[in-house]
């Protein structure tokens, strides 16, 4: 599904130069369950931005589907994140001024789905995800477990094949973190291929695939036997 | 994105900064507001003195002494040398004319009315009999000066109603003899109420006949003809006619000014009209303002929704459709903030027609139109910029910032 070869990518910080992934090459097959670990400053989230289209490579070939999409141009990019790609972030990144349903409701809203066919998802979302009671709800009103579920929601919203989430229990006590892995979990047992950065060894250990990222390279890849 | 939704987005947006919006509903309110009320003064004038002349009488041309090349410019005209004076007998030459219907030759002076012991100085007109028509005013009272040959008169006089007031209070007028001068006139008619017009108050006049004035004033020259044309489609006729007659009884040269009615309420027009284009034009400067003020506000919003535009863009987002949102938002604050103006302009005009009802106040239509348009158009080019600044953020950028 996915196939990265040779990514390099380098931020200029003044003269500096910032090498944050040295030729990272990584297969991962649909329905896969992996996590990226490593220390600060290894090139995890530089390597989950590229993975997600929001982010390019300096270097490397990056296929998606199939398909090469290394030369795409901004807006295409954008479309192809709304089609396959779904995110979740360590600061849940909900918009305070909109309720939790109108938030989960965003990616269809920039995709034009028509609102008839959004309530008929909405609903299912909401009650996929238990968020019925709270679907009026801002951001500010909500848990953090509740607004990393809308979060959630939100990133399953378009129905996409591939969910990559930033240190999404980050911002979470321990209990939370696990219940909402657990949801992740279930994305994941519904077929999606779902990719976690974290740098908590219990939460990446959950992940059937981990990868160890040390100063932009892969040091480790380990399988768990089926 | 549907419409629908981009409207809906849009509408949050607002109110989720209140404060913000009501500032910006505020100025952009004052501008259109401002455009409105200042154009409506400058259209009531201009009402105002188009209404004034058509008071003066219909199918109206004034023949001066004098030649002028700018038609209606009234004090250019005062103050112009005359070569050759009109007089009585230029006058009575129009009558050759098949385009006229009727003329009064005019002579304006001042001088000391004396009445059973009162003296008030007032504006002394000598004119014919046929002056009340061409002029179309009305009596109170009695009756106008009666006709017969403008060179004979005789010693009547007809006095407007403040003057009837002032010399009399509320003794009856009619059949008194009042003294102008040397010269004493009986009364035979006292003018209905009219009140200003064109700067002349009717009511404060005293009109004797013609060759009595001219006696009065020691004068045989003519201040002016009023003349009548037939018809509104005759005027140019009328006009050529008097400008023929007059050049053959003047030794073929053209040294008197006809002008029409409509000449001068053109004049007039024009005047007011770019006047009222003016002072609406240094309005719409605030709306200028008020753009200025939405590309500032939408500078920051840009700055302040980073996460929220990064997200957005993370969510499949493309550049257009951030753009679309920020020019939506642009487009509802001008539209929200030209309804209120609009409303305010409305009420304020209403206000200041309490105050004048005189004049005709009304919003022009052109300024009813140009100042919403204004305010749009203003507040999206004002966007543009910050349109760009956000369809351009780096989603990455954005959303690492926390």
């Amino acid at each position: 599904m996915i196939r990265l070869a040779g990514i390099e990518r380098i931020f200029r910080v003044g003269d500096e130069a910032v090498h944050a992934l040295r030729g990272v090459s990584l297969d991962i097959a649909q329905g896969e369950y992996l996590s990226i670990m490593g220390p600060s400053g290894s090139g995890k989230s530089t390597l989950l931005n590229i993975l997600g289209l929001l982010d390019r490579p300096n270097a490397g070939r990056y296929e998606l589907n199939g398909r090469d999409v290394t030369g795409l141009t901004d807006d295409e990019l954008a479309r192809v994140r709304r089609e396959t790609i779904g995110f979740v972030f360590q600061f849940f990144h909900l918009v305070p001024r909109l309720t939790a349903e109108q938030n989960i409701e965003l990616p269809m809203v920039l995709a034009g789905i028509d609102p008839a066919e959004r309530r008929r998802r909405l609903d299912k979302l909401l009650a996929d995800y238990g968020l019925e009671d709270r679907a009026g709800h801002r951001p500010d009103q909500l848990s953090g477990g509740q607004c990393q579920r809308v979060a959630i929601a939100r990133a399953m919203s378009m129905g996409p094949t591939l969910i990559l989430a930033d240190e999404p229990t980050g911002n979470l006590d321990r209990h939370t973190g696990q219940d909402v892995m657990a949801v992740l979990e279930r994305v994941h047992h519904e077929g999606g291929t779902v990719a976690v950065v974290t740098h908590d060894p219990e939460i990446g250990a959950r992940a059937h695939r981990r990868i160890r990222l040390v100063d932009g390279a892969i040091a480790e890849d380990f399988r768990e036997k089926e | 994105m549907r419409f629908g939704d981009l409207l809906r987005f849009a509408w949050q947006v607002l109110g989720g900064y209140r404060a913000r919006t009501a500032l910006i509903l505020l100025a952009m309110g004052i501008g259109v507001a401002a455009v409105v009320a200042v154009s409506s003064i400058g259209e009531g004038a201009r009402l105002y003195v188009v209404n004034q002349f058509g008071s003066l009488g219909t199918n109206l041309i004034i023949v001066l002494p004098g030649r002028s090349e700018t038609a209606g410019a009234m004090p250019g005209v005062l103050i112009g040398k005359t070569p050759r004076d009109l007089s009585i007998d230029d006058a009575l030459a129009l009558k050759r004319s098949p385009a006229i219907l009727r003329f009064a030759p005019l002579i304006v002076g001042a001088g000391d009315v004396n009445a059973g012991g009162r003296v008030r100085e007032t504006p002394v007109l000598g004119t014919t009999a046929e002056f009340i028509q061409v002029r179309q005013m009305d009596m109170g009272q009695g009756v106008f000066l009666p006709p017969g040959d403008p060179r004979h008169s005789q010693p009547v006089c007809v006095i407007g109603s403040k003057v009837a007031r002032e010399l009399f209070g509320t003794r009856p007028a009619l059949g008194e003899w009042l003294r102008i001068g040397d010269r004493r006139f009986r009364i035979v008619g006292v003018l209905a109420r009219q009140g200003q017009s064109l700067g002349f108050n009717t009511d404060e006049i005293v009109v004797v006949p013609l060759a009595a004035a001219q006696a009065l004033f020691n004068t045989e020259a003519l201040f002016r003809i009023l003349v009548e044309a037939k018809s509104r489609e005759q005027i140019p006729h009328a006009k050529a006619d008097i400008e023929e007659i007059l050049r053959l009884r003047h030794e073929g040269e053209r040294d008197i000014t006809a002008i029409t009615q409509d000449a001068v309420l053109a004049t007039f027009d024009r005047i007011l009209r770019a006047l009222t284009l003016a002072v609406g034009g240094i309005a719409a400067i605030s709306l200028a303002v008020a753009g200025i003020l939405i590309m500032n506000v939408m500078l920051i919003a840009v700055t302040q929704r980073r996460r929220e535009i990064g997200l957005l863009k993370a969510l499949g987002a493309t550049g257009a459709q951030i753009r679309a949102a920020f020019f939506t938002e642009a487009v509802m604050l001008a539209l929200g903030g030209a309804a209120c103006g609009l409303a305010v302009g409305k009420l304020g005009q209403l206000a200041i027609g309490q105050f004048f009802p005189d004049i005709p106040f009304t919003a022009p239509w052109w300024a009813v139109l140009a100042a919403p348009l204004t305010a749009i158009v203003t507040s999206v080019l004002f966007t543009v910029a910050p349109a760009r600044r956000a369809a351009m953020l780096d989603p990455v950028m954005a959303l690492s910032k926390r």
